[in-house]
């Protein structure tokens, strides 16, 4: 039991009993209502639930981008509730990695500058075999020179990601990766994420709302009104869409 | 229509805040310049109106000199004292009075320097009794030939004189005079003085030797009339027994008077009004450049909203309407506010001007002119600035609504040759104008110097993209600074617009740093080179003319061991050939002559009798002058003479023109050297004589003696004098610039808040965002500066190049200057940052990167 407990139980970000709550009075909003969740490291984590469940509130109080109304949340083993701006952006510049839906990156700096953008913001330097690695793997090696505007959306996508693993966080927060993109630049940047879990032990959580995105993914936590109703592990596409499904019904 | 432009007016603040500052302060600068001057004349026209109270006539000798259209002020000859018997016999005369006053009686204050003004003058004359004008304050009236009173201001300006004071007086004869001082005056409603005028007063006998040089003569006469008689008639009376036109005399009542001098002076505050004006002005269109840079982004942003306006329905005229509406409404709330902001700052400066010169001040008002100008320029400014892109506002397709609006690069193409072609239509109005002779010179130059700021903007988008990623290699060290350099080159005519701003005024004022190095180094070049003079004895001087000293210094200082020689040089207006004009004169031409190095083309450079000149040959073509020629001078006093010219010389860079024999100045205002020039004997001491000079002036406390190199720093100091106005007045055009740069940051950041959010998400500082900010602002306010600093020396060397016959022999580039302003204007950069670069790094990382 020890070594695989031990394997399993080892968190890369944690939230005990986490509430958001927007608004006050009569137009308060319970955006998360007690939420507690471990997502382990190595793993591909998917959140999924309905339009206004709560499921980018979450995570944007694990990646410390928003202060949470009640509740603690954990990077690792540190606390990140109640750091203060500079220990943010240091919990931000070692820890977490991000991934938006759109807007990514900075039109002035071609490809290879975004995607050393964190490191050379924070003064490190570039290791240069995981650079290599990391570009082979999305497939950018030709369009290091380009600018965005220069690029598709799944290119940008995948430069995004490319920039959110070169500096090897703990964990890699996207917030529908994919929600912007045509099926098969959708399907590109999904295969590439649960890749770089599987192969170099990455940590993702990754928000969305749509099932066949949520099927590459290790396990998914399905959210319903601030709360965490479900969770499926290994799940299929048809699986995640049956449960949903499910919950449409039941709200 | 309006209500819905109304409504994205409101939902803009700060930009219009910032554009509408910068209308704000130029019409704030125009307004106050009326409000100022009219203040300043409605308080010299009471005042005027009592400095002639109780005279109802007045007499004088015409003047010989100056007067009507003349360069100096005029100088009135002496009325012989039997004159006042005449006027005393006429008819209907109540009383007479010989006034016998001039300017140019200096006081030498507690602290044995001279007591100066700032304009008005130092009056001597004679006392006549206290009147309903003029009080004793203390003491009592001067009885003795040694005793004076002096006016409040005066006791007062020089350090505190008090009834019993020995007091040091500098008149129009030779020498300091010692007098004791045995009054104080006033004049009523408690002012101590005239509009600032310093006044002693002596006994007539005294005043008449020392501020007329002749015994029984006045310089006017005053008279009042008797019960029943109109001034008028009394003035006709008067003129009448004095002979009539051909009598000599001017005959004008009291009113007359007060009129006339009004009217100069109201001539004078015209010109200073427009000295502000055109100051005013620069600041305006530098404004322009901000509003327009407004509009333009206004427009940019709003795209899609205008595209949707039209694609729902509405015309082209209605777009450009709305954006016309915009500028209306802005015009008109700075106007207002600018005209409060300009009273507020006519009252204030009145009111230094009061306190400075004494002056009582008359009720401040708000003349139409300020009211008028304040919504012309307010309203003319904004809506001309807002019509390019209104236009273009216009032309939006109804197509663009539906799509994603990107930043439209449009090419250069167009902008760049018409930039080329109006850059080349100012630099030809330029060149005409300082090539010309004419009229319009001013007007060529001035038009000239507008449109090739036009032409060298609109050439600016052009030269952003290399310029600014030069510039900004220098901050690429850090991320940050690297960011900012392209986020500064990434609208280049926003950029430019910005950059443009800040070149007109750096323009104008390395222009003029130009021109005044150039003089500056030509004035030392031409005194090392022809110039042979040692010590120059010299000072300041007035409306008058240059100060003077007593000859007999120079007398002395001839004798001294060492001296190998002396030469004296005397100034003073008079007419030639009917001309007005300032002439020189020397008592030993010879002397003089190898003093500046000057030789005879024809004749001889030295006196053989009384009434001679010498003329240099340029001078001599002009007026068809020769060899043999006589020329007919009116000195100040006495009868004209006629002057032969006995030799021509090749004029130089430091000397040119007609000089006179010595015999002259006995008809001149005052016959008294104003410069002395001395050699000094090789292997002599200049210092050790500079010093023996400076003891004989000690009573001559105007005047101070000189070397070669002090001299020429003293005479470059007022040019520094005059660098420091300039900067001043255009102070206000750059702080436009500098709200125009805060602008396009704020914007920028307004824009950006996405890219701000972003890069706030993957580690980036709150410092090193307002890094990135600022660096971004420094190297718009440098790009500004570089551009300002090259068209500005191409404005100061084309006019020193254009002057080049008028001694401007050297083209100077004030390099240690220019760095200065290439500092401040980073500088400036930095400053312009701080607000929106704190916005920048407070921006909400969630909200940034959440989209919609
Ligand atoms: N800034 C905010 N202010 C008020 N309510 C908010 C705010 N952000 C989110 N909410 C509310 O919180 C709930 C959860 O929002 P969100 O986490 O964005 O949902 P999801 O990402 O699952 O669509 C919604 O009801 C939303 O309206
Ligand atoms: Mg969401």
């Amino acid at each position: 039991m020890t070594a695989s407990v031990a394997t399993r139980t080892e968190v890369a970000a944690k939230a005990v009993d986490v509430w958001k709550i927007y608004g006050t009075g009569e137009a308060q909003v319970h955006a998360l209502g007690g939420v507690s969740v471990e997502l382990e490291k190595g793993h591909f984590t998917a959140i999924m639930g309905p339009s206004g469940s709560g499921k980018s509130t979450l995570m944007h109080c694990l990646a410390g981008l928003d202060a949470v109304s009640r509740g603690e949340v954990y990077i690792g083993d540190s606390k990140i509730t109640g750091l203060s701006d500079r220990g943010l952006t240091n919990l931000r510049r070692t820890k977490v990695g991000f991934i938006f839906q759109q807007f990514n990156l900075l039109p002035t700096l071609t490809a290879e500058e975004n995607i050393l953008l964190p490191l050379s913001i924070s003064g490190r330097k570039p290791d240069q075999a995981w650079f290599d690695t990391v570009i082979e793997t999305v497939g950018l090696r030709d369009r290091l020179k380009h600018r965005p505007s220069q690029l598709s959306g799944g290119q940008q996508q995948r430069v995004a990601c490319a920039r959110a693993l070169v500096s090897r966080p703990e964990v890699i927060f996207a917030d529908e990766p994919t929600g912007n993109l045509d099926s098969r630049s959708g399907a590109e940047v999904l295969s590439f994420l649960r890749n770089s879990v599987r192969d170099f032990g990455q940590t993702i959580v990754m928000v969305t709302h749509d099932p066949n995105a949520a099927s590459y993914a290790d396990r998914v936590i399905f959210l319903a009104d601030g709360h965490i109703v479900d969770e499926l592990h290994a799940p299929t596409a048809d699986a995640v869409l049956d449960r949903l499904k499910r919950l449409d019904k039941a709200v | 229509m309006l209500r819905a432009t109304l409504k994205s007016l409101l939902s803009r603040k700060l930009r219009l805040v910032l554009s509408g500052l910068a209308v704000v302060l130029g019409v704030m600068f125009v307004s106050g310049a009326f409000v100022l001057t009219d203040t300043m004349g409605r308080s010299f026209d009471s005042l005027f109106s009592s400095v002639y109270q109780g005279i109802d006539v007045n007499v004088t000798q015409k003047p010989k000199v100056g007067g009507d259209q003349d360069v100096g002020p005029s100088q009135q000859g002496n009325i012989p004292a039997a004159t006042l018997d005449k006027v005393r016999a006429v008819p209907g005369v109540a009383s007479v009075t010989g006034d016998a006053t001039a300017d140019g009686a200096r006081v030498i204050g507690k602290n044995g320097k001279v007591v100066t003004t700032f304009g008005p003058p130092r009056l001597g004359g004679n006392w006549v009794g206290t009147s309903d004008l003029l009080q004793l304050r203390e003491g009592r009236a001067p009885a003795a030939d040694n005793e004076i009173v002096v006016n409040v201001t005066t006791a007062k300006s020089a350090g505190g004189l008090k009834v019993g004071d020995d007091v040091g007086v500098l008149t129009l004869q030779p020498g300091k005079k010692v007098f004791k001082l045995v009054g104080i005056f006033g004049y009523s409603g408690d002012r101590d003085s005239l509009g600032g005028s310093l006044e002693v007063l002596f006994t007539t006998p005294v005043a008449q030797e020392l501020m007329l040089g002749e015994k029984d003569v006045y310089s006017g006469i005053n008279v009042t009339a008797a019960a029943g008689v109109t001034n008028e008639k009394l003035r006709d009376d008067v003129a009448a027994a004095l002979g009539g036109e051909a009598g000599g005399f001017q005959v004008k009542t009291g009113k007359q008077l007060t009129d006339e001098t009004t009217k100069s002076f109201r001539e004078g505050l015209a010109f200073f009004n427009n000295v502000l004006i055109g100051f005013a002005g620069v600041a305006l269109f530098v404004g322009t450049f901000l509003i327009l840079n407004t509009f333009s982004i206004i427009v940019a942003q709003r795209t899609r909203e205008l595209a949707l306006m039209r694609a729902l329905g509405g015309s082209r005229g209605q777009t450009l309407g709305s954006v016309i509406i915009e500028a209306v409404a802005i015009g008109l709330i700075a106007s207002v506010l600018g005209l409060a902001a300009g009273v507020g700052v006519g009252v204030l400066l009145a009111w230094v001007f009061g306190n400075v010169s004494g002056v009582a001040l008359a009720s401040v008002g708000v003349p139409a002119a300020a009211v008028i100008s304040a919504f012309v320029v307010g309203l003319l400014v904004t809506v001309v600035a807002a019509v390019l892109p209104a236009l273009r506002a216009s032309r939006i397709p109804p197509i663009a609504a539906l799509q994603e609006v990107a930043t439209p690069d449009r090419p250069l193409t167009k902008l760049t040759v018409s930039g080329a072609l109006i850059g080349a239509a100012g630099g030809t109005m330029l060149g005409l104008g300082l090539a010309g002779q004419g009229d319009n010179t001013l007007w060529l130059i001035l038009g000239g110097v507008l449109v090739s700021f036009i032409g060298v903007a609109l050439l600016t988008p052009l030269l952003a993209r290399p310029v600014v990623s030069l510039l900004g290699r220098l901050f690429s060290w850090s991320v940050p600074g690297k960011l900012g350099r392209l986020n500064s080159g990434r609208n280049p005519r926003r950029t430019a617009i910005t950059a443009a701003a800040l070149m007109v005024g750096l323009a104008l004022i390395t222009g003029v740093n130009v021109i005044l190095a150039s003089a500056k180094q030509s004035l030392s070049s031409q005194a090392s080179t022809q110039v042979t003079v040692d010590l120059i004895i010299s000072g300041d001087g007035d409306d008058n003319g240059p100060a003077k000293f007593d000859p007999a210094v120079m007398d002395a200082a001839a004798k001294l061991p060492g001296v190998s020689s002396a030469a004296s040089e005397y100034w003073d207006f008079a007419q030639v050939d009917g001309n007005g004009t300032g002439i020189s004169a020397t008592p030993d031409m010879a002397a003089y002559a190898s003093m500046f190095k000057l030789t005879a083309t024809e004749g001889t450079l030295q006196w053989t009798g009384p009434d001679q000149a010498v003329i240099d040959t340029e001078n001599a073509k002009k007026r068809n002058l020769t060899l043999g020629s006589t020329m007919t001078m009116q000195f100040t006093r006495g009868e004209p003479h006629q002057v032969k010219i006995v030799g021509l010389y090749q004029r130089s860079d430091v000397m040119g023109g007609t000089i006179v024999s010595g015999d002259v100045v006995k008809d001149y205002r005052s016959a008294q050297p104003s410069w002395g020039y001395l050699r000094v004997s090789d292997g002599a001491s200049v210092d050790a004589i500079q010093k023996q000079v400076d003891q004989l002036l000690v009573d001559n406390p105007e005047v101070s003696v000189a070397n070669r190199a002090e001299y020429v720093d003293a005479q470059s100091a007022q040019f520094d004098q005059l660098l420091v106005m300039i900067q001043v007045l255009l102070a206000l055009a750059i702080l436009i610039a500098v709200l125009g740069i805060v602008n396009t940051l704020a914007l920028s950041v307004l824009e950006r808040t996405r890219e701000l959010g972003l890069l706030r998400a993957i580690g980036m500082r709150r410092a090193q965002t307002m890094r990135m900010v600022t660096v971004e602002a420094v190297v718009i306010s440098t790009f500004g500066a570089l551009l300002g600093l090259a068209v500005g020396t191409g404005l100061g060397a084309a006019v020193v190049r254009a002057l080049k016959d008028d001694g401007f022999t050297k083209l100077a580039f004030p390099w240690s200057q220019m760095a200065t302003y290439l500092l401040l204007a980073a500088l400036v950069g930095v400053i312009a940052a701080v607000l929106p670069s704190i916005r920048a790094s407070r921006v909400n990382v969630l909200q940034a990167i959440s989209h919609d």
